[in-house]
């Protein structure tokens, strides 16, 4: 995995709660077997028309947001399927960050073992980032994952984040490396006290 | 004073040490041709086996067609992720319920059809409806690919405990209301985001009273509430659902497994984090209206007027994509599709239901109407019982077993504008193809639908027999 320490970038903003992986990336897109190259799917039906030209409506295809890599959006972002095409769509398309007044469980878990960062924030917080992103000179942020941190535009902001999952971004660790070193202790559950079943 | 999530979670504690996720054993491994493909290349790019190919079950679902199989079928990319897994799991000496076998169907059916899913277990699988297997008071739920290779490389996940949310149904569903209508109740209550962070276990009159295929669709939806896995507590009707099938315990285990079953009960004086109280009484059939399952009403109303205040550009964004006006009412509205179907709803008793509904009816004219069951047993039992000449008579398509249009990868998508009368779980935007309308309803909603043309409360049905 990619660490995650410190990211400084411009921000765009899809103001809508309950956004899910289905919009994220619509499914005729699961049926490759790499986990790279799904970026130009992210949002696809938002970002194109059926015809395949791009919506002059949807925010991402607005020029001055095409160097966006913090993603500013409403609760419950990535709810529904567990898809980790989510993640690694919105990592393929260039964002690092996630900010949202909250996160569904899987895509939570999903980006944080890709080294996309999800930053909770309460809700007026957010809507306070949405505006400032649409004025007309932007939103520049740095997230810093060190000292919890995003700060921009005159705000300077701390988000919580659980110790393991902070340590486990800031060094890259695999979580399998992690798990190998109990090796021992699984060998002794699978002697000791697995249930009775007889597959 | 533990509750049945505490009791099986401290069964499974491998590891645990102050300030780290503890890891857990995981008893049983589901996987599928879509969410597993970069989790082997990644086993192999670091030269690992799977360590537990013995509890790892593998079947194909997703996106395989349910419409002539002969094979190679047309669609390369997703033949060739069939064959991938194919030959994954012969790498890997992992059992696959291939196209060919009679086992093979959505993996939330195929489990406990087979008698896989057993209470007290830790169940996972690359799918977020896994919280399905729940019903058998197990501990399930859906995983990321990565976290995929991870237990087939450890046989455990590291896990963070969640909250325990408690929601309780008493009284007794009045008659034409089902587990769908239920479940659609419970989340339009709590809100698609009131379980996050939780496990929600299902308790009550109501709940106790569901048959299992009941049972395992409420705990089906529970994702849809945000809650990664829903769990019910193991009785008698759980024991006589699982008793004689195939990878059930036999014999003397059989007993001593029976035994040790009673004893996952949460305790009189168990303490949630929450509850949440329904009395399934008041309930009706439930129709969602909008593009998020949380935005339902029951078939009696009508579409609401929009809230004031914060999730207004959802609400307003919703109405336009499904076509619809505020007050107009749910009865009435006209569709084009219907699809009784997926891991929510395509369980025997589902087509027995919907068949119910369906005997001696044509469906309207101008609209197509498809049944796919579950498995291909259950396909073979509804036959047997009769079922399938009834949805064939009445102009319904009988389908093979898989997803089919609950996610629309394979060839049944709704067109765009078209209107179905869904019993799978998500009415998301796009979801069953894009610019395709979803109402999520009951099977036997759904059938009425089909039949009348338009949305109707299946309470006033006139049966024929």
């Amino acid at each position: 995995m990619t660490p995650f320490v410190k990211h400084t970038g411009r921000a765009v903003a899809i103001g809508l709660a309950n956004i899910d992986t289905d919009q994220i990336i619509p499914k005729q897109f699961l049926k490759r077997t790499d986990r790279s190259g799904y970026g130009e799917f992210l949002f696809f039906n938002w970002r194109f028309l059926p015809d395949g030209s791009p919506d002059p409506g949807f925010v991402l295809n607005d020029p001055k947001y095409a160097t966006s890599s913090i993603l500013i959006t409403g609760a419950n972002f990535g709810c529904g399927s567990s898809r980790e095409h989510a993640p690694w769509s919105l990592l393929d398309y260039g964002f690092r960050v996630i900010i949202a007044s909250g996160f569904a469980d899987i895509f939570f878990d999903n980006s944080l073992k890709n080294g996309l960062l999800p930053v909770s924030l309460p809700e007026p917080i957010v809507d306070e980032l949405i505006k400032l992103s649409t004025s007309d000179e932007g939103l520049k942020l740095s997230v810093d994952l060190e000292d919890q941190i995003v700060s921009g535009a005159g705000l300077a902001v701390r988000f919580e984040i659980d110790p393991f999952r902070k340590e486990s971004l800031l060094s890259g660790m695999d979580d399998i490396d992690f798990t190998l070193r109990h090796e021992a202790a699984i060998s002794t559950f699978e002697r000791d006290s697995m249930p009775i079943y007889r597959f | 004073m533990r509750t049945l999530y505490d009791k099986i979670w401290e069964r499974h504690i491998v590891h645990r040490e102050p300030g780290r996720p503890t890891l857990l054993y995981i008893d049983l491994h589901l996987i599928h041709e879509v969410t597993s493909p970069q989790a082997f290349d990644g086993l192999r790019s670091n030269g690992r086996r799977v360590r537990r190919p013995d509890l790892t079950f593998a079947t194909v679902d997703h996106a395989i067609p349910t419409l002539n199989r002969s094979l190679p079928f047309p669609d390369k990319v997703a033949w060739n992720q069939v064959e991938t897994l194919r030959r994954n799991c012969s790498e890997f000496g992992i059992r696959l319920f291939d196209l060919d076998r009679i086992e093979q169907g959505i993996v939330h059916v195929l489990g406990p059809e087979q008698g896989m899913t057993q209470p007290g277990l830790t169940i996972v699988c690359g799918d977020s409806h896994t919280s399905t297997h729940g019903a058998f008071g197990a501990l399930a739920f859906g995983i990321g690919t990565t976290e995929v290779e991870h237990v087939l490389a450890t046989q455990t996940l590291p896990q963070t405990k969640a909250d325990n949310l408690r929601v309780n149904v008493e009284g007794d569903l009045p008659f034409g209301v089902t587990a769908k209508d239920l479940i659609l109740a419970v989340i339009n209550r709590i809100g698609t985001n009131g379980g996050t962070g939780c496990v929600i276990e299902y308790t009550g009159k109501a709940i106790r009273s569901l048959s299992m295929e009941g049972r395992m669709t409420v705990c089906n939806m529970s994702i849809e509430a945000g809650a990664r896995a829903g769990m019910i507590a193991p009785d008698d009707t759980t024991f006589d659902y699982l008793e004689g099938r195939p990878f059930a315990p036999k014999g003397e285990n059989w007993e001593r497994a029976v035994d040790h079953w009673r004893s996952l009960q949460s305790d009189p004086d168990a303490v949630y984090d929450r509850t949440v109280e329904i009395d399934a009484g008041e309930l009706a059939p439930f129709v969602t209206w909008g593009t998020s399952p949380e935005m339902s009403v029951m078939v009696t109303e009508a579409v609401p007027e929009p809230a004031m205040g914060r999730d207004e550009a959802s609400y307003i964004k919703a109405l336009e994509y499904m076509g619809l006006e505020p007050s107009q009412p749910i009865e009435g509205i006209v569709i084009d599709r219907a699809f009784i179907g997926s891991c929510t709803n395509a369980r025997i008793e589902d087509l027995r239901d919907a068949a119910r509904v369906a005997r001696g009816y044509r469906v309207a004219s101008g609209v197509n109407a498809m049944v796919v069951p579950g498995s291909m047993q259950i396909k073979l039992q509804a036959e047997q019982e009769g079922l399938a000449e009834i949805f064939v008579e009445a102009g319904f398509e009988w389908r093979d077993a898989g997803c089919s249009m609950c996610l629309a990868m394979n060839d049944d998508v709704l067109g765009e504008g078209e209107r179905c009368a869904s019993t799978s779980n998500r009415n998301f935007e796009g979801r069953q193809g894009r610019g395709g309308r979803t109402h999520l309803v009951s099977p036997s909603m759904a059938a009425a639908a089909a039949i009348a043309g338009h949305l109707v409360d299946v309470r006033n049905w006139k049966f024929r027999s």
